[in-house]
């Protein structure tokens, strides 16, 4: 995830066809073209409509519903750190704040290198060590303490 | 031998894999096996290392990664460390527990088929098979078993239901999109006894008469989500899934409000997670309009054991209308923070004292979160309120999913209800204008009340507004928003009677862009 390039209906094709035979397979569908793409494009909208027989209203309502979803490209890795309330309690105000300053992005922006977009995400189930963040779908906790220096590594840092 | 390193995500995200590699590398020459099972439960040990002995499994925790090498040389002999806990089941965390759902979790390998057979597995569905679908849903029934994501309804009656409705194809679907702040159970149960869920799903669809089964899992549980493809391809090979009942799992897109069990259904079908008007109820009309048994990841993994060891050893455990045990989830500013299963009935005081031992920081707590972010803040005068459902209820609370979140005195109330608007604003699917806009303007009410302009009148707004969100919305979400707004009125009106003290705690930016 984190890397974008132009959509391409032949890859988009292949990637639909694992998901086939599924009931419903609207969600894994757009799982499976942001994973590859980095993000659902408006000819991707267009191009599940018409092998989904949905509008392409439809699709976008659904694009559009999920916070997962994206409707631009993110940066080439993503940092969703938490805000939720046990995390708050462990003191992520203030490390959001410490992450804000030390990746120069602020919460729900993109670096303008494109480098990496900084997320809040709502609870990755790590409440007992938070505050907590993924990157790139990698857990890092105790971000008040010796996590904070893992997280960055993490990211490059 | 064996070596144990937690692979649990809470784990892996102190530096667990990296424990294991170094313990790994330095250890093969001596064909040592190193096992990567879920979490014991006992967070502030995490990375938490295990080595079998004759006497039982020796704990050493939490140990990161400059650790390692003065934990060699003493590990195999479980000598002596400054991190040495000894055994876990005479640790003080563990020794009040008690533990029917979580048995295995933290002791096997949750990728190990006959690990799981060794330890037990397979004894309830093996039960299960030689009862009609009507008696297993009666031994449901007599366990006095109720869905553990939050509702508490009696998962007998559900079957039972769902079993008499008519339909061609019928549906058990597992709802794993746990959501609520403070509680990991599910994904701790998912990640270290995966198993056991799928076993939980088969008897459920024996007693239902279900073809297919799903499991909606959300997409911030990465690990999860590997362990459980893992074991579902597993089940498949091993024959505990088939074509007469498959599991297929699905997962979510970052939507809260899909753990609400009717929009996690349109989620599936591919549709916006809008939630749906009751009735009818999921179990006459649910998945693609068939008769659907919803259930959370907990009541389906409490199921086995019902099955074999007999529902009334379940029903002995409990309190009042509560029965069982309950996977209780200690989180946010506390020193033990961990899953802490024990029968219904301990205080929420006990719980936060004893069990969690007070603060992290060291300051005094001053509020409790039960129940996830639609869950009361309860003051230290409610901490004599036993862990029930409806114990809760009378003090105006719920036990919800089970997690248990502290806060310390530096905790501003006022700010806690904000963010409790503002999340419902953000996560609002928007089908009820009481939720879709008066979360919006329940936010804008708190500013007013914080910023000081006519403080009086704006509270009776408040008020007012959370009258007609618990009255005025179809799901939990706008219904029981008014639970942490309202509970932090009553509990702390002091917070809503100054300015906010740092820059706006509850503030949620970029989600709200969308």
């Amino acid at each position: 995830m984190g890397h974008s390039s132009d959509f391409d209906p032949a890859e988009a094709a292949r990637l639909a066809l694992e998901h086939s035979h599924q009931e419903g397979a609207l969600l894994p569908i757009l799982h499976a073209l942001q994973g590859r793409f980095g993000w659902i494009a408006p000819e991707a909208v267009a191009w599940v409509a018409e092998r989904l027989n949905l509008s392409r209203a439809e699709v976008h309502g659904v694009v559009s519903f999920y916070h997962d979803f994206r409707d631009h490209p993110a940066g080439r890795q993503v940092i969703k750190v938490c805000q939720a309330e046990a995390c708050q309690a462990r003191g992520a105000r203030h490390v959001t704040a410490q992450l804000e300053e030390r990746l120069g992005v602020k919460l729900g922006q993109t670096a303008p290198d494109r480098s990496l977009t900084l997320e809040p995400v709502y609870c990755l189930g790590l409440c007992g060590n938070g505050p907590a963040a993924l990157v790139d779908g990698r857990p890092y906790a105790d971000l008040s303490g010796r996590g904070l220096a893992r997280c960055l590594k993490g990211v490059g840092r | 031998m064996k070596v144990y390193v937690s692979g649990d995500a809470a784990a892996v995200a102190l530096g667990a894999d990296e424990v294991a590699a170094q313990i790994t590398a330095a250890l093969r020459p001596r064909s040592i096996t190193v096992v990567r099972p879920g979490s014991r439960g006992y967070l502030p040990a995490e990375p938490l290392v295990e080595v079998e002995t004759p006497t039982g499994r020796v704990a050493y925790g939490p140990i990161f990664e400059e650790d390692v090498p003065s934990l060699l040389p003493v590990l195999l002999e479980a000598g002596p460390h400054p991190r040495r806990l000894g055994r876990l089941e005479e640790h003080p965390f563990f020794v009040g527990q008690r533990r029917l759902t979580f048995a295995r979790v933290g002791i096997i390998d949750p990728r190990s088929w006959s690990d799981y057979r060794d330890h037990g597995g397979l004894e309830g569905l093996t039960r299960a098979r030689a009862l009609a679908p009507s008696e297993i849903i009666a031994r449901i029934n007599n366990s006095g078993l109720r869905g553990r994501g939050g509702a508490g309804f009696p998962a007998g009656l559900k079957w039972k239901t769902a079993a008499e409705a008519p339909g061609a194809r019928k549906f058990i679907v597992c709802n794993a999109d746990e959501g609520d702040s403070g509680t990991f159970a599910d994904r701790m149960l998912m990640e270290g006894d995966p198993f056991l869920l799928i076993e939980g799903m088969v008897i459920a669809a024996l007693a239902v008469g279900a073809t297919r089964g799903y499991i909606y899992l959300r997409s911030e549980y990465p690990l999860a989500i590997a362990t459980i493809t893992t074991a579902l391809a597993t089940a498949r090979s091993e024959g505990l899934l088939s074509a007469s009942f498959d599991i297929e799992l699905r997962i979510g897109a970052g939507a809260y409000v899909c753990g609400e069990e009717t929009a996690l259904l349109e989620s599936i079908e591919g549709k916006r997670g809008v939630v749906r008007a009751k009735p009818p109820l999921p179990a006459h009309q649910g998945l693609f309009g068939c008769p659907t048994v919803v259930n959370n990841v907990l009541t389906l993994a409490a199921v086995p054991h019902i099955l074999a060891s007999g529902p009334e050893v379940y029903a002995g455990f409990g309190m009042g209308r509560s029965r069982g045990t309950m996977p209780i989830q200690l989180a946010g500013n506390l020193r033990h923070t961990g899953l802490y299963e024990v029968p219904f009935g301990l205080t929420l005081g006990q719980l936060v004292d004893e069990v969690g031992g007070g603060s992290l920081s060291g300051r005094p707590i001053r509020a409790v979160q039960v129940g996830g972010p639609l869950g009361a803040y309860f003051p230290r005068a409610l901490f004599d309120t036993p862990f029930d459902y409806e114990a809760f209820t009378a003090k105006k609370g719920l036990i919800g999913h089970g997690g248990v979140v502290a806060f310390d005195d530096t905790v501003d109330l006022a700010a806690q209800a904000r963010f409790a608007m503002e999340f419902c604003a953000v996560e609002s699917c928007g089908k009820c204008t009481p939720c879709r806009i008066g979360s919006t303007r329940g936010v804008e009410v708190i500013d007013r009340i914080r910023g000081d302009q006519d403080r009086a009148a704006n509270l009776v707004v408040l008020k007012d507004l959370c009258e007609t969100l618990r009255f005025g919305s179809l799901c939990a979400l706008g219904g029981f928003v008014p639970y942490p707004v309202e509970s932090a009125l009553q509990h702390f009106p002091e917070d809503f009677q100054r300015a906010p003290q740092a820059a706006g705690p509850g503030h949620l930016p970029g989600r709200s862009q969308r």
